[in-house]
Formats: C-alpha cells, structure tokens, sequence
C-alpha cells in the first residue's frame, strides 16, 4: 500500500537527529527523524551487493551527498504534465471534463515502441520513482531500488513511464485543485475514483505517448491492482503483468483499518467536511494519525521489534522518578505522520484508501477470479513478502491459483522478509534476482521485436 | 541432458497440459514446451532453482509440495510428472494420490535405493550409501524416504494405482547391461507411468 514511500519534505528534515545516546530535552522532541523505513530495513536486514551502496542517506549515519551520476541512478529528471481536453467518463457515473496528470520518463524509447514500462503506483506514491529532481535532493525517487541501469527495471533497455495517478496531490488533477465549475477547490466533490478510472487514463498517457502496447504494466500494492486490471480491460495493450504485494480484494480487516484512517482525518476539527482549503485550515493531526496507523501495519511486528525494541528516547523507569517515558518507537512512529501529514492532501488520502477498498477484481465476472483472468492474454509475475500481513502472501496464491486455472502463464516467489507491505520498496537481494530475471527475459523479447 | 527426460518425453501427449513437481531449474519443462508445445507450471521451493526457470522463461510457482496440491481441482492436468522428488517428501504416498487426483496420468521418477551400488556400501562398510549420485550423508540428506523398484511396485498394488510404463535406466555401464534383467539391482533411475 506504498506505507514506505517517502516523500522528501526539506522542510521536516532541517532537524538534525542527535547524537546516539543523547537525551533530548522535552519542548525539542516532538519531532526527531530517528529513521525512515528505507534505513531501518538496511540495519535489521543483511543486505548483500550493491544494493547497500544505493544513494539514501542515513538517519543514523552522516548523510551521503547525493551525486547526480550515482551508480545506477538514472540521475537528475525533470517532471512532464500534459492536460487531457478529451473528457473522461468514471466509473461512478460522472465525468471529468478534462485533466491533468504528471509523469516522468526513464531511458528510451525503441525505434519499435516496444520496450515501454507502466509504473503504478501505491496509495501514497506518486510520479517521481527514481532519480533525483535536483543534486540537492536526500532522497531519490521511491522505487529507485528497483529502478535504473542495471536495476531490475534496466533503464538501459526499458523505456520507464511513472505517473502520478488522477486524484492525488503531486500535481495531476486532483480534490486540492481547483473546480472549473465553481471556482474554489474541489475537496469533497471530487468525484470518487475506482483503479479502472486510473488504467483508463493511464491508456490516454500511453496513446499521448505513443505507445500500443506495453512491454510490462508493474505495480506494488494498489500498484498491483492497477496492473492487474489493465490486463482485463486493455488485454491486447501489455505483454506482461507484474503484480507485487497486492491482492484481488481487501479483506475486511484490511478495509477496517482504511476506515480507521480516514476517521481519523474527519473527525479533527481542521477538517470541516472537507472543505478545509476553502477554510484557509488543513487537518494535519488527523492525517498524521491516519499515517501512523497505515505505517504500523506495513510493517511487521518482528521488524518494529528489531529496530526499536523497547528503547527509550527519553526518560526513566528508575524508581522515584517521575519523569515522562518516550519509547523509540514514540518518535518514529510520530515523525513519520508529521512529515506526511505536511506533504499529503487529506482528501486524496480518502479517495486513495476508498479506491483500494472498492477494488475487486472479479466482481463483474460472476466473483470468479478464473472468469475474469479468462480475459487476460499476458504473462504475469507474483511476488509477496512473508511477514507480510496486510497484502499476505496467501493473497498472491490465490491469484496465482486463478491465474494456473485460467491456464496463463504465471510465475510467483515468496521472499522472505521482515519488513512487513514495505518490503516491496526496500532493497532485498532475493526480490532483486527474482525480479531482475524475470525483467530480463522482458527486455530480451523487446529487442526480439515485440510481439509475441 | 538427463536421462529420464528423455523416456518422459516420450509418455506426454503433445499439446497437453503438464504440471511439474519439483521442477528444479526447469530444464524438463522447457524440453516439452519446446518439443511437445506442452503449457506447464513446475512447483519449486529452492530460491536458486526458481530463478534459473524465470531466466528460462519457464513458468514456476514457488510452492511446498509437502502441503499438499489442495490448490489445484480434479483432473485440472493431464499429465503431474515430478522427477527424482519423491524421496524428499515427508509423505511420498499422499503426493502420489493426490498427483493422481490432479492429473489424469502422471509419471514420477526416483533413484532405486535397492542398486548394487548401494547395497554393495551397506553391506561392506556397514554404513548409510553415500555415491556420485546420492552424495549426502545421512544427516544432512534431503532424501528422507528411500525406497526400491520392488517397494514401489507394492505401493502401487496396496492402492490400486495402474501401472502404464515402467523402465529403468541407468548411466553407468554394468547398469546398462544388466538393468533389464535385473532391474532392482542394477537400474539407477526408476520411471514409472501411473494412472488411476
């Protein structure tokens, strides 16, 4: 569900954390980057090869410089945005007169537009999804494991198209934009948006693009979702389907803690029936709780474990003390919602976590997932996570199941980790060959000449 | 390339439907894809192997066979084929009816633990083989369930299990010569053709 993107927010990220084993005097603890997920997954999970040499910078090592021409970077890239003026019917009945979205491109386009690579992203991802904006920048894009040359998603043979999917609020149109028809901004009365109304545009992106056919839709999470209903609804338009971490449907459980979350940010006074831009005020606490109870579940409890235990921050339990105790976890935990809560629109923030819960992959095929895979005519590739509890690994069978009925071709790893949803995003040497071979064999096609 | 594939190739209808049990580095699959435009999956479990199939092309599905095949419906293959797994398994006789439930045939392969060589290691040194062929000791052995022709033979009658095709092979050239004649003191490798 994208719990581990990170979005670079210079703001938050001026305080310095402090020395290891320095207390932090209350007033100056409310937010203390102890770490991001990315760094917590290098110091819990031993890393081999040259993935540990990826450009992050460390919470709790000296910050690296990032340099543009970083090995395996696709180095400094600039966002494009295009506005579509052809209207786009949605699933809920109502229409978007035209709309913006913003992407970015990696690597080349072949002479037979063949080699080109759709990125879907997560619940709170976004167009940027490798590379640096500016040599200035801490972090790179939020799948620059994954992708670059030489990364699994070789930028040196694929032609990468990410986008910032209808409805969030990194630039493509979205509640925070404004409605041409009132004037003020949408909030509330964006319309509701499904994962086809997403693949739907994509497909416009692709056309813009010229692309017939992509070489490979892939996507993590509600990433996988996406892929996958793009190899129902446009099934002449991918060769491959890469599904990672994601499922045919929530579960209750799963649309429990999407509910949880968003009662979070409109039950905070800021929030004002969603019209909170209207009002000049933004229901930061709200979102942040809404963050912390996402990130909590997207990772898992092992992982928290090794990487915090029961470590204070501050305070003791020393008797006839009386000073208040932070755990680690405390300050993470809260740090993550706070930078987020400064980089996210709210209202996206529903609408995202909606889309997740409506999706259902065979809902229209009789809730037979063979039936509507029947439709599909790609190769696909699985791959779950074993600590992972939200999107578990038993979701991926499943799919893998229906795919092995409807007598596709599909492939499917477990790897093991730690890390819980987020594992999809983090640096993991099994992930990377799995993934990289099977990419391999993508790009060999391509040069093959496409079709297949 | 390995000897029984060749005997198996010969026992899959072209154009069929083939699941593969333990299909290692995926070379058999991609022999029938190529040979016999089979559509397949093989189940695997060891991340290397899995990665070899994926660099293949081969369609693999990482799975643990001692759980069972409860995934997969009722005669949904024509043919289950799993080669030299059997003796892995912590239930080798609940795999092969529940091969035979998913598959309308199925072939399986194993060493013969009842070889010369073998008994020849036992009887000599009065210690657990250890060959070329099977190079485990008897700790660290992924082989857990041996059994001979004869012993195979007795399960497929206790279950009523139709033999199709049975053949041994063998590599080595005293196997080669004798193994017909006396197939569970010099037959290697044991392929046996089951139906319901």
């Amino acid at each position: 569900m994208g719990g581990g993107i990170c979005i670079s927010l210079p703001g938050s990220l001026k305080l310095a954390a402090p020395p290891p084993g320095v207390a932090i005097p209350a007033p100056a603890r409310r937010v203390v980057p102890v770490c991001s997920p990315s760094e917590s997954a290098l110091s819990t999970e031993k890393i081999s090869s040259s993935l540990s040499a990826r450009p992050h910078d460390g919470g709790d090592a000296p910050a690296v410089p990032a340099t543009a021409a970083s090995e395996g970077s696709v180095g400094i890239v600039v966002p494009q945005r295009h506005t579509f003026s052809e209207p786009l019917e949605l699933a809920c009945g109502r229409t978007l007169r035209d709309y913006t979205l913003v992407y970015e491109t990696y690597g080349e386009l072949n002479a037979e537009r063949s080699n080109a690579v759709l990125i879907c992203h997560a619940l709170s991802g976004h167009h940027h999804a490798a590379g640096r904006h500016s040599p200035d920048d801490k972090r790179p894009g939020w799948w620059d494991n994954y992708i670059g040359p030489g990364k699994p998603i070789d930028t040196d043979r694929f032609f990468v198209v990410s986008l910032n999917n209808l409805g969030g609020c990194h630039g493509s149109t979205g509640p925070a934009d404004t409605n041409p028809e009132t004037g003020k901004p949408w909030g509330p009365d964006f319309p509701m948006l499904r994962v086809r109304d997403w693949v739907h545009s994509q497909a416009r992106l692709a056309d813009l693009l010229g692309i017939d056919q992509w070489a490979a839709v892939i996507g993590g999470s509600l990433g996988g979702m996406q892929a996958m209903r793009w190899a129902l609804e446009y099934p002449d338009r991918l060769r491959h389907c890469v599904v990672i971490a994601s499922a045919m449907k929530l579960s209750a459980q799963n649309i429990a803690f999407n509910e949880t979350a968003r009662q979070a940010i409109t039950s905070d006074p800021d929030f004002c029936g969603g019209r909170y831009l209207e009002q000049g005020r933004l229901p930061r606490r709200g979102l942040a709780v809404a963050r912390m109870i996402g990130h909590i579940t997207y990772l898992s409890d092992d992982g928290l474990g090794r990487k915090f235990g029961r470590e204070l921050r501050s305070g003791s339990f020393r008797l006839g003390e009386e000073e208040e105790v932070e755990f680690q976890v405390q300050s993470y935990l809260r740090y993550q919602g706070d930078s987020f809560s400064g980089s996210f629109d709210p209202n996206t923030y529903i609408l995202m976590t909606r889309a997740l819960d409506y999706f259902d992959l065979a809902r229209e095929y009789g809730d037979d997932p063979v039936a509507a895979f029947s439709h599909a005519r790609c190769r696909f590739l699985l791959v779950s996570f074993t600590s992972d509890w939200r999107f578990a690994p038993e979701r991926s069978r499943e799919i893998a199941d229906a795919l092995m009925h409807a007598n596709l071709p599909v492939s499917y790893a477990e790897i093991e980790s730690a890390m819980g949803h987020d594992a999809f995003l983090l640096p993991n040497e099994r992930y990377r060959r799995v993934f990289a071979a099977y990419m391999n064999g993508v790009a060999a096609e391509c040069s093959d000449g496409g079709d297949r | 390339m390995r000897v029984d594939f060749d005997v198996i190739q010969e026992w899959i209808e072209p154009r069929s439907r083939v699941l593969d049990l333990g299909c290692g580095d995926g070379a058999l699959l991609e022999m029938l894809g190529r040979n016999k435009q089979v559509s397949g999956y093989g189940l695997e479990i060891d991340p290397a192997r899995i990665e070899r199939c994926l660099e293949r092309g081969v369609n693999v599905v990482e799975q643990n066979l001692d759980q069972g095949l409860g995934n997969f419906a009722d005669g949904s293959f024509d043919t289950v084929v799993m080669t030299q797994a059997l003796q892995t398994l912590r239930q080798p006789h609940l795999v092969v009816r529940e091969m035979l439930r998913v598959g309308r045939e199925c072939i399986i392969t194993f060493p013969n633990f009842g070889q010369w060589k073998a008994r020849w290691h036992l009887a000599a040194s009065g210690r657990m083989p250890v060959s070329d062929l099977l190079p485990y000791e008897w700790y660290d052995t992924p082989n857990i369930h041996f059994c001979t022709f004869r012993d195979f033979d007795l399960l497929c009658r206790e279950n009523d299990w139709t033999i199709l095709h049975r053949q041994v092979v063998s590599e080595t050239l005293p196997g080669r010569a004798f193994k017909d004649f006396l197939p569970n003191l010099f037959g290697e490798t044991a392929i046996y053709h089951l139906t319901r």
